[in-house]
């Protein structure tokens, strides 16, 4: 092999890796998301022990979705987006693959300190301080590689998806490092820099914007490479695409206090949340019906193209939760609606509907290539998975709408005489039936993740890892 | 000038920034460049 051959081929070894692990991890964490649903139905699932209880368990099922399941998606799917709209292979390919190493030890060590109890008690950002830093380390890395193959790109224009994915790692960084920023006290122990409503504000500063950076932005970058290139076509407006990106850069940051409605925080700062967040809702039906009408004269390829299915779906689920949330973010709906199971359905139509679809869309996509054969061991399986996805998650959202909107009228009616109608168990009890239903939902989305980790194992063992050439092509103007 | 008049104005420079990118992306002018753009995930590998 001479070593011109380095320069002309793709370097995908670290995106095989980071692709099956994104299925492997989404296995797990959404199995761990059925046993916390199942341990809110039945709470003798707790076993007794703290290291099963749902206070553990529940931090390690959401770190696991978002940011080993999630994670892992985003890694495999930015470094394979760079490399082919920039037209060059991965910069630093030794870093590259230290992100994996590195990420795959983030992951591991949550598995281990969360059951044992360590935590900063931050919804989303729990991990331990030394965590935290072997994080910091590996995005440092992930943000060398990924802006270090924009700046070697054989392409004069940087497209749309890696702004998207470039906005997604720095802001990720600036969101870690802030809200993380805490006092050590011992190993494994540390108290938050901040304190008070200040602690709280900060905290959904970087709740909300991991929604917007982690959770959206990222996935976006998916949406405007895997939905053009599932499809054939490129996306429907290109200049649309510039005013959703730079919507949500100027809008997202703002919205975070919307999470603490007729709280200590002051009420300016509230109705400054709320009005941005409505405000957030332009430039995310923007870019959703950017990706819907990529399709317009091709419809017909979704009745027989599963994976083109899951990214439509996807961009409806996205349409769908950007226009609940606002709506949520309006004081006196949140008024009903905070606290309760709406929430938690909200999120789910964004997580399991949204970023869930378009990972697995993207993935289906990229396996087959990734190891040089034309398709899927088996299409059927990616129909089934489909099917069982999307009524798993049609009937989470709709049992957690009934149980939320339950919950938050029996909690605010009250007699003539000014007592409470119900006590809370009586709305405990009302949400019994929805747990269970939620719990059926999760077990079917999960079934589905089960056979895609099947038919990606088919898939692997049937190709093997193949070296894609960089096409010899002119270079743009 | 105290901090909140420095608030205010970097508050407006972003609308006033947000605006110019969105009428930069609008005029015409980039049409061609865009359309070039907008074909880049199509061209990426040999298949």
């Amino acid at each position: 092999m001479s070593t011109n051959n380095v320069e002309t081929f793709y370097d995908d070894y670290v995106i095989r890796r980071f692709s099956v692990m994104a299925v492997v991890w989404g296995v797990v964490g959404m199995l761990l998301g059925v046993i916390v649903a199942a341990q809110l139905a039945f709470p003798e699932l707790n076993l007794g022990l703290p290291w099963t209880s749902f206070g553990r368990l529940r931090p390690l099922h959401t770190n696991a979705v978002i940011f080993a399941f999630g994670g892992c998606a985003l890694f495999a799917t930015s470094y394979y987006v760079v490399q082919r709209t920039s037209q060059t292979k991965l910069a630093f390919p030794l870093l590259a693959r230290y992100t994996f190493w590195g990420y795959q030890a983030v992951i591991i060590a949550a598995i281990i300190s969360l059951p044992l109890g360590y935590t900063q008690g931050k919804e989303y950002a729990e991990l331990e301080w030394p965590i935290d830093l072997l994080l910091l380390v590996v995005w440092i890395m992930y943000a060398l590689v990924f802006f270090g193959t924009i700046a070697q790109r054989k392409i004069k224009h940087i497209y749309v998806a890696n702004w998207f994915y470039g906005a997604f790692i720095i802001v990720v960084a600036i969101l870690h490092i802030v809200n993380s920023a805490a006092i050590p006290a011992e190993w494994m122990k540390s108290y938050s820099a901040y304190a008070g409503v200040q602690d709280a504000m900060v905290q959904w500063w970087y709740g909300h914007n991991a929604v917007g950076f982690f959770l959206t932005a990222g996935f976006l970058g998916m949406m405007y490479y895997f939905v053009p290139k599932q499809a054939e076509r490129p996306i429907y407006s290109y200049r649309l695409s510039i005013v959703h990106f730079w919507g949500l850069i100027f809008t997202y940051m703002w919205a975070g206090s919307h999470h603490l409605h007729y709280t200590a925080l002051p009420d300016w700062t509230q109705s400054v949340g709320m009005v941005l967040s409505l405000i957030l809702l332009a430039p995310s039906w923007g870019g959703m019906i950017n990706g819907m009408m990529t399709m317009s004269g091709a419809w017909h390829k979704l009745r027989d193209d599963p994976i083109l299915r899951f990214l439509i779906v996807s961009l409806s689920f996205y349409g769908m939760s950007t226009f609940e949330g606002p709506m949520m973010a309006i004081k006196t709906v949140n008024a009903l609606s905070h606290y309760t199971d709406w929430t938690v359905g909200h999120v789910h139509s964004g997580a399991l509907g949204w970023v869930g679809f378009i990972s697995m869309g993207s993935l289906y996509f990229l396996v087959p290539r990734l190891w040089g054969v034309k398709q899927m061991y088996s299409k059927k399986a990616i129909e089934l998975h489909f099917w069982l996805a999307t009524i798993g998650v049609v009937l989470y959202i709709t049992a957690m709408w009934i149980s939320g909107v339950t919950a938050g009228l029996m909690w605010r009616a009250m007699n003539d005489d000014g007592t409470l109608t119900y006590t809370f168990v009586e709305s405990v009890k009302a949400m019994h039936p929805f747990y269970v239903i939620r719990m059926i939902g999760g077990l079917m989305y999960v079934s589905g993740m089960i056979i895609m980790l099947w038919n990606v194992i088919k898939t692997v063992q049937m190709g093997q890892a193949t070296r894609a050439r960089i096409p010899s092509t002119v270079v743009h103007a | 000038m105290d901090i909140i008049d420095l608030r205010s104005i970097a508050t407006v420079a972003a609308l006033v920034t947000f605006v110019g990118i969105w009428v930069w992306a609008w005029s015409g002018r980039h049409k061609k460049d865009f359309d070039e753009a907008a074909k880049l995930p199509l061209e990426g590998d040999e298949e």
